[in-house]
């Protein structure tokens, strides 16, 4: 007998293949962009399932709100008009096809030497008596402390090697009169 | 009940979506959104495995994936813009320069 998470998880998986799948197909980059979007909340839809509530709405705000709106800004620059046009693939596709379905089977026929380890202390009784985000943030601050920093500094050099890959170079554009630019004309006179 | 070998599966497949994308797609843009497919297939493993270990570590691993895809795609899409400045593509086999 079907149950109805099991009904549930099914229409997930099934929208989350299958939009996967057209996004990875789109002639279109934006209709690319907008079928993973469609595809990050049914993701969202399926951490519910897990009891991961807090990494649902995280998956919601980060991914889709920030990652996806980032993608849609560099979409703007493919001339879509050409982009419809030109040939999708590369030459070597049938290679990828091949490899991609090969690592699908192989993953998944050794799906039954898989076995769960020991158990943790945070059943679903422990969290609903502490609440999600406390148990999570209790985790987070302490145990996990030092890879937090980390990860606070690995998004600021992000951030930086971010704006300093994007600059427009000011010496190769004339009529500015910074003083990086001032700089570099006196080194060529 | 959902056993845990659906969620696996579904991952497996996911992550063979984003592996072909990567490898069979001209434009770069694609190809990144490939790897973010990639990554998403990762955190389900690991949203997975944790509730059914009843365990949180996993959802912690997984913040901090969702952090460096954020870094990931910042500084990726930077590269894209500063390659389409200087060579006027987003396609991977048009950037050749260091082919012999």
């Amino acid at each position: 007998m079907i149950s109805l998470s099991q009904l549930l998880f099914a229409y997930l998986a099934t929208a989350i293949t299958g939009l996967a799948l057209l996004a990875v197909n789109a002639r279109n980059p934006v209709h690319s962009v907008l079928l993973v979007l469609a595809m990050f909340f049914h993701m969202a839809g399926l951490y519910l399932t897990l009891n991961a509530e807090f990494l649902a709405a995280v998956q919601i705000i980060v991914y889709a709100g920030a990652i996806l709106v980032l993608y849609l800004f560099v979409v703007f620059l493919v001339n879509l008009k050409e982009e419809i046009r030109v040939k999708r693939f590369v030459v070597s596709q049938h290679y990828a096809i091949l490899l991609a379905i090969g690592l699908c089977v192989l993953l998944v026929s050794n799906m039954d030497s898989f076995a769960l380890g020991i158990s943790g202390p945070w059943t679903i009784e422990a969290i609903q008596q502490t609440t999600h985000i406390k148990a999570l943030g209790r985790e987070l601050f302490t145990t996990y402390l030092l890879p937090f920093e980390i990860t606070g500094l690995i998004l600021l050099v992000a951030v930086i090697g971010g704006l300093v890959l994007a600059r427009e170079d000011k010496a190769t554009t004339k009529g500015n009169s910074d003083d990086e630019n001032a700089e570099t004309k006196g080194v060529h006179q | 009940m959902i056993p845990v070998s659906w969620y696996l599966t579904l991952a497996a497949i996911l992550f063979s979506i984003g592996v072909y994308g990567f490898l069979a797609r001209r434009n770069v843009i694609i190809m990144f959104l490939s790897i973010e497919l990639m990554l998403n297939a990762a955190n389900l493993n690991l949203v997975a495995v944790s509730h059914y270990l009843t365990d949180l570590r996993g959802q912690i691993l997984t913040f901090f994936i969702i952090a460096v895809a954020a870094a990931e795609a910042a500084i990726g899409l930077g590269i894209v813009v500063a390659l389409f400045r200087n060579k006027a593509t987003v396609y991977a086999d048009e950037i050749a320069q260091m082919k012999g």
